[in-house]
């Protein structure tokens, strides 16, 4: 936020301005910034997710919108999510179905308030940023019963009841594993977790030891289950529960959980990213090569590779039943989550 | 225990050898046509919408009792022997007048029967496959040309345009 | 298994529209949370009077409407309902015919697997085996449109004979589908059949035992897949079929017990490759000769009765025709295959899961055409 700050000061007789409204600017201006980023990479990942879709399965795609390769397609199913008209059927709970599409929203996107993209391109820098995370992103869980509960369709409360004991058994392993950073770094804070991965491609968390190794597969498993993607989509399993939560919503209200869904998708990876892969840091360390391409870009780089493996296991792998993804969850990432916090607080004190 | 790892590990191996094929895929050429830019080159016996060229038809009324739906509707009435006669390209006589040859291909399911029974092979059909409409009445075809001397079949519409 | 279903029981329709029931079929569920204390499934959605309809159209016009029975495989449909009008006025047909016959016929069944295959990966979860599925079905429809003209309902088995002849290359080009095919079955195993996932889903549930599939008259790759080894093509063999080589793979329940889902599934992917192998010798076996040679001017049976019964991708497909000598059918009764195995949905669902009852369904391949009618 301070860059933030330092820029809007650059505008003309921005000091005049009341200083109720100067302090709110940056909090402002951070978020239209943080969305409109969230937006674009939010439509890219839906265009990239029907190119991987479409060539795993041999088809094209969309060819058609914007001339290259439909480039412009998903901002114009954006368009017209927008201009649908929204339809709140007769029987829901009204206030609760309205809202719950912001809350779910707002739970994602909130957590994007610690995410270091640079150096110094942040919003702010939490000194319990990676707690900060778990615990926000954990609130979408309240909208998606929201959702179930009042859409007032058996279907959308199977789903949003699938999504609930899915989402909070896996906040755990995934939390487990992101403590054996912690135990590396002394820090909770993202910005820190990422310096102390400077210095090229061997100083990433990943390559640190084997055990940092197996904590980014379960943290990566279990984020997968928490942003219901399959092998995990059991929530909007589409063949058992039609859409899950949001079978009733159309429209505006659909596109948010949609963006709420990518955002998730999103968020995980840049999390994992953060924590593993290095952040903002380059593969070479600078001593050898100039570091030339900026921070934000090496980031979305990376995250956009975790977000392809996500795809990619989205388009080739069976969903899982209920009571396997519980037995996934407390009998096979759990116990390994913890062995690797002792393995891992056993190589920190070495 | 045992079978407890095995799982795993299975389950991983598994998981890695279905992501590596899906993932050899995504550099397979797509199988997709780009529809509306490029076609399909139908094959010559392609079934779709049916055509009559009338000036062969003898009005025999063939394809309307074989058709199964009975989407053909004909109407003919003997020619006057005074008339001069007039003859299909193959020679058979026209003895009949046909003055109704409509097909409705809203309710023609393109089994081809109707074809077959043709005597003079008049009726066939076409490789048109694009003809869809907005009103369902649009859907019949009207393929006759002469006019009833008789009142019988007066009442019904002739077609707009060919 | 012994479950108490003294909680609360919701029902929840799943169906007519829903995307996994295949078509139009309604199943009432009685769950308790995830678990399914009964499942009832309501047909009649699509009933179009078949069999009433029939009687009001001639012999040769009941071919297009057997086509619209089980629109997954109309070459099979039709060919049942022809071989039982031959069997009745005693029409031999010639041996290019039956061979072409039994080109067709497996081909429609390589397809129509496929078909169960790809919509199977589609209700456990995996979307890309459909596709690729799809892609190779559509070479397959590419064979009939050129033989035939169209893509889905053929009407190209007439009685005594066949619409066309095959386009002199298509031989060679079948042989060199199958030469590419019998490999991408391999490639569709690695994707969706070895996967644990996929086994994990499907087997160990759903289980009809051998007794329960004879005891509910259970026939085709379902019953084969309860470990039955049972074929029409070989117990009452039509067209040849006993001069052919091919086996009849039935569940082995390489992972848990014989006639889960699974080896339902399996069975047929095993079938698609005897198939590849009873095509090859059938395209070595065909002779020059007239496809229409003993095609009656006049389709006019004797009075009489008779059934026949054919084995098509989903089962025993059986015609029962009565006619009264004039040149409609007097009665048709169908046995559709669908429907039998239908009727052992209820008690196989019972105390399984929301997700297992989609995975038991898609492992029964029905299809609401003809279980309707």
């Amino acid at each position: 936020m301070e860059s933030v700050a330092q820029l809007l000061e650059k505008i003309p007789k921005y000091d005049a301005l009341p200083e109720t409204i100067s302090a709110l600017m940056p909090i402002l201006a951070s978020s239209v910034i943080l969305f409109a980023m969230l937006a674009l990479a939010v439509l890219f990942m839906v265009w990239l997710e029907r190119k991987v879709s479409a060539h795993i399965q041999d088809r094209l795609g969309p060819m058609v919108v914007g001339g290259w390769h439909g480039w412009a397609q998903t901002i114009a199913d954006a368009l017209k999510l927008l201009l649908k008209e929204d339809i709140v059927p007769a029987s829901v709970d009204r206030v609760l179905f309205k809202m719950a599409p912001f809350i779910v929203f707002l739970g994602a996107f909130a957590a994007y308030v610690v995410l270091p993209f640079g150096s110094s391109s942040f919003v702010t820098d939490l000194n319990i940023g990676i707690l900060y995370i778990v615990a926000v992103s954990s609130l979408s869980v309240i909208g998606i019963i929201m959702a179930g509960w009042s859409s007032n369709n058996k279907y959308s409360l199977y789903g949003s009841m699938r999504a609930a004991a899915q989402i909070v058994s896996y906040e755990i392993p995934a939390a487990v594993a992101i403590m054996t950073v912690v135990l590396f770094t002394g820090s909770l804070s993202m910005v820190d977790i990422v310096r102390a991965q400077t210095g090229g491609i061997q100083n990433w968390f990943l390559f640190r030891n084997p055990f940092l190794f197996l904590a980014f597969v379960v943290y990566f498993i279990a984020s997968l289950a928490e942003v219901n993607r399959t092998p995990f989509d059991l929530p909007e399993a589409e063949s058992e529960l039609v859409a899950g939560y949001h079978t009733e919503y159309s429209g505006m209200r659909f596109a948010f959980f949609f963006l709420a869904e990518y955002a998730n998708m999103f968020l995980v990876a840049s999390v994992a990213t953060t924590l593993f892969l290095g952040g903002w840091t380059q593969a070479v360390p600078a001593s050898i090569m100039p570091q030339i391409v900026p921070g934000p870009v090496v980031f979305f780089v990376k995250a956009l590779i975790l977000i392809f493996i996500q795809m990619w296991m989205r388009w080739s792998l069976p969903r899982l039943r209920v009571d396997q993804l519980m037995y996934i969850n407390w009998k096979v990432l759990l116990p390994v989550s913890f062995a690797l916090v002792l393995g891992a607080g056993w190589m920190a004190t070495l | 225990m045992l079978t407890y790892f095995r799982n795993i590990g299975q389950g991983i191996m598994t998981i890695v050898s279905s992501m590596a094929i899906a993932g050899r895929h995504l550099f397979t050429p797509s199988v997709t046509l780009q529809y509306p830019k490029e076609k399909w080159l139908l094959p010559e016996r392609s079934r779709m919408r049916l055509m009559n060229k009338i000036e062969d038809c003898i009005g025999c009324g063939q394809c309307a009792r074989s058709c199964p739906t009975e989407c053909i509707l004909v109407k003919t009435e003997k020619r006057g022997k005074e008339e001069a006669p007039v003859f299909a390209s193959d020679g058979t006589a026209k003895k009949l007048r046909t003055y109704v040859f409509d097909i409705d291909m809203a309710l023609c399911c393109y089994c081809g029967l109707c074809t077959f029974a043709c005597p003079t092979q008049c009726l066939i059909m076409t490789g048109e496959y694009e003809y869809s409409v907005y009103d369902k009445d649009e859907h019949i075809y009207h393929f006759a040309a002469e006019k009833p001397l008789t009142v019988a079949g007066e009442s019904r519409q002739n077609p707009p345009e060919g | 298994m012994e479950v108490d279903y003294s909680g609360d029981i919701m029902t929840l329709n799943m169906g007519p529209q829903h995307p996994s029931t295949h078509g139009v079929l309604r199943l009432e569920l009685k769950t308790d949370g995830e678990i399914v204390a009964d499942a009832v499934p309501h047909i009649g959605y699509l009933h179009r009077c078949f069999e009433k309809h029939v009687e009001n159209v001639d012999y040769a016009g009941v071919v297009p409407f057997t086509d619209r029975m089980d629109y997954c495989a109309a070459m099979n449909m039709e060919l049942g309902y022809v071989l039982t009008v031959e069997k009745l006025m005693g029409i031999e047909v010639n041996n290019r015919v039956r061979c072409l016959r039994i080109i067709m016929a497996e081909l429609s069944r390589i397809a129509s697997h496929l078909i169960a295959a790809g919509t199977y990966g589609n209700d456990i979860g995996s979307f890309t085996p459909f596709l690729w599925c799809f892609r190779d079905r559509e070479t397959i429809l590419d064979f009939f449109e050129e033989t035939s003209g169209a893509r889905l309902l053929y009407n190209y088995n007439w009685i005594g004979g066949l619409m066309h002849d095959i386009k002199p290359g298509l031989e060679e080009k079948i042989i060199e589908f199958i030469d590419y095919f019998e490999p991408e079955v391999d490639n569709l195993n690695r994707l969706l059949s070895d996967n644990f996932i996929f086994i994990k889903r499907t087997a160990g549930v759903g289980i009809l035992s051998p007794e329960q599939a004879v005891s509910y008259g259970v026939t085709g790759p379902n019953l084969r897949g309860s470990g039955v080894k049972f074929d029409v093509r070989r117990e009452e063999p039509y067209l040849g079929y006993e001069d052919y080589e091919f086996d009849i793979p039935v569940g082995l329940g390489e992972h848990g017990p014989v006639g889960s889902c699974w080896d339902r599934y399996m069975v047929r992917i095993r079938e698609v490759k005897e198939s590849c192998k009873i095509v090859r010798q059938a395209v070595a076996r065909l002779t020059p000769g007239d496809v229409r040679e003993a095609v009656p001017k006049r389709i006019k049976p004797p009075a009489g009765e008779v059934y026949m019964r054919t084995e098509c991708p989903r089962g025993e497909l059986g015609y029962l025709l009565v006619s009264d000598g004039s040149l409609k059918p007097y009665r048709l009764k169908v046995k559709s295959p669908c429907f039998t195995v239908m009727s052992a949905f209820r008690e196989v669902s019972r105390g399984a899961m929301i997700a297992d009852v989609v995975s038991i369904l898609g492992s029964f391949d029905i299809v609401l055409g003809e279980i309707d009618r």
